[in-house]
């Protein structure tokens, strides 16, 4: 019995040393990151130490004011709050009338929308690229918002759909004969029974505009306009600064998966298991 | 609901806003994908050249960079394939055990994957470093003195494997939760029966988790193959000041042919590696139809 249970401590210990191995080659070059941007210049070149030896905040200031970091940062929440918020609204409308209304074309519709989801499609920023100069588009921010928007509704109407369509009928019959309408089933029924859904999508697209980078490189010439990715290819200028500006595009990333971890996790996994 | 020609035009008015953004937004821009490739264009003016299937050929037989771009992004893929699912099945069994701090360990394996290419790629272009690269001090410091100045991301023969080790230190965690996912459906109790037979941890790998996980396998391999395959942002941001042709991928190649203002060769570009892409895809579907109705 004691050979038994030492046996399960080793192979305890050594299942926790492995994890924590690979915890630690996951972590090391974001801490990295986090601390070289606050370094000095000399600090970084001369002195092989994780932590700095003076905690140069001053990095922060710089990059926000002079680096132009701090206009990157404010247009990568705008595309991200505004393209988040159409995709949500334009996806549940559009969701709700592939769940429960009837139209001309419906069942093609939504097969075409979900091929573009399923097939993936590399290249397509040559076409949206000439797209938007004809519409005169290019390097402006409507332009990318609706590259953004449009990306993001096939997966989202798919799933809320699928949501939709497992809410029993009955709650509606019930609201229709009290006088609710079409589009107040919808707003007062529905979508706020759809909020884990609604949850996760707009966790999973904040990701994926957030991080967004060739549409941005095709689409922005104009700094004043450019998301933060964007801005970090742009620029030129010492190694702290560039440890600052890669944090300033990070954290609230980060941040948003330490809170949101759970709907993260959803999303992924429902994403996957879909093609099943 | 009543039916009446006013009734569907209302009903109608739910759909229209996705459908006008998806019609002009997706499905005009992939059909001009293939009117484009059979013509040459610059991008700007009216001249547009029908040239049908020529450019088709050009790069299937006379494009040794297309070539050489795919054989890249193969590259990166295989050892994605074989490392990346694997180190991610594997820690997921691990994971898997109900060992202490499993939601800490959750956590850490997925941050990378939740960062951009971008930053990734800059992170690694300072940890791959020649002159002041953690990799190189590490090295140093273990003894391996003679990689001093010795820049992976700059040399030739390095600089591909340094791209694949950044991109699998950003992949893997995203394999690890499908898989975990996955192994959390597989029954408690039929390893508990096989551990009162005698089976041992391998056995129970082979005959119980193995063959259970074989749909999410599949899954695993073909978003690793389709993520794989499109890499861009990272190796934009590694490679950008010394774009040469051992870093050359599709995507990048596409986008080159675009910068030059070969509108219609680029598109020729795409459709061919698309279709390839779209090979992989129906694989997979047909593979996880069959699966599911052996299942039934």
């Amino acid at each position: 019995m004691c050979v038994f249970r030492l046996k399960k401590l080793i192979l305890a210990c050594m299942t926790h040393f492995i994890l924590i191995a690979i915890s630690l080659i996951c972590i090391f070059p974001i801490f990295w990151m986090l601390f070289s941007s606050l370094k000095t210049h000399h600090d970084v070149f001369f002195k092989m130490t994780l932590l700095p030896q003076t905690w140069n905040w001053s990095n922060y200031i710089t990059a926000f004011i002079k680096a132009d970091f701090g206009q990157y940062f404010l247009n990568s929440v705008i595309y991200t709050v505004v393209g988040v918020f159409f995709i949500i609204l334009i996806s549940s409308l559009a969701a709700y009338s592939f769940s429960r209304l009837n139209f001309w074309g419906k069942s093609f519709f939504f097969y075409l929308l979900i091929a573009t989801f399923l097939i993936p499609i590399p290249g397509i920023f040559v076409p949206l690229y000439l797209l938007l100069k004809n519409f005169s588009l290019l390097d402006t921010r409507t332009g990318l918002l609706l590259c953004y928007i449009s990306n993001g509704l096939a997966c989202a109407i798919f799933l809320l759909k699928c949501f939709f369509d497992k809410i029993p009928k009955e709650i509606e019959e019930a609201a229709i004969i009290d006088g609710c309408s079409r589009f107040g089933i919808y707003w007062r029924i529905l979508l706020p029974l759809a909020k884990p859904v609604l949850a996760t999508l707009v966790i999973m697209n904040s990701l994926t505009i957030w991080n967004e980078f060739l549409l941005a490189l095709v689409v922005f010439q104009d700094k004043a306009k450019m998301p933060i990715q964007r801005g970090l290819m742009v620029f030129q200028g010492d190694y702290p600064l560039l440890m600052t500006g890669l944090t300033i595009a990070t954290i609230p990333i980060v941040l948003i998966y330490l809170l949101m971890q759970k709907y993260i996790m959803k999303g992924i996994i429902a994403g996957a298991l879909k093609r099943v | 609901m009543k039916n009446t020609p006013i009734e569907k035009i209302k009903n109608f008015c739910f759909i229209l806003p996705a459908l006008l953004l998806f019609l002009v937004f997706s499905l005009y821009p992939i059909l001009r994908i293939f009117e484009l490739s059979v013509f040459q264009w610059n991008g700007i003016g009216k001249n547009m050249v029908f040239v049908g299937l020529v450019q088709y050929k050009h790069i299937l037989f006379n494009n040794p960079n297309f070539w050489n771009s795919m054989l890249n992004a193969g590259y990166i893929t295989f050892l994605a394939l074989i490392i990346q699912n694997t180190l991610a099945l594997f820690l997921a069994i691990l994971v898997n055990r109900n060992i202490k701090g499993k939601n800490i360990y959750k956590t850490i394996f997925f941050l990378p994957s939740v960062l951009s290419g971008i930053v990734v790629g800059l992170i690694w272009k300072f940890v791959f470093d020649g002159n002041f690269g953690i990799l190189n001090h590490f090295l140093a410091s273990i003894g391996f003195t003679n990689f001093q100045d010795f820049s992976w991301f700059s040399k030739t023969k390095t600089v591909l494997f340094a791209v694949t080790v950044a991109h699998i230190w950003k992949g893997f965690g995203y394999g690890f939760i499908i898989f975990l996912a996955g192994l959390q459906t597989i029954p408690v109790e039929l390893y508990e029966e096989a551990e009162v037979d005698g089976a041992d941890e391998w056995q129970k790998f082979k005959y119980i988790t193995f063959p259970l996980l074989i749909p999410i396998f599949t899954i695993a391999v073909v978003l690793t193959i389709l993520g794989s395959m499109q890499i861009f942002d990272l190796i934009y941001s590694v490679t950008r000041d010394v774009s040469v042709e051992h870093t050359y991928v599709p995507i990048t190649q596409i986008y080159e042919y675009m910068n030059n203002g070969e509108f219609g060769y680029s598109m020729a570009m795409t459709v061919i590696f698309a279709t390839l892409l779209l090979m992989v895809s129906f694989i997979q579907i047909l593979a996880s139809k069959k699966l599911n109705y052996n299942n039934k």
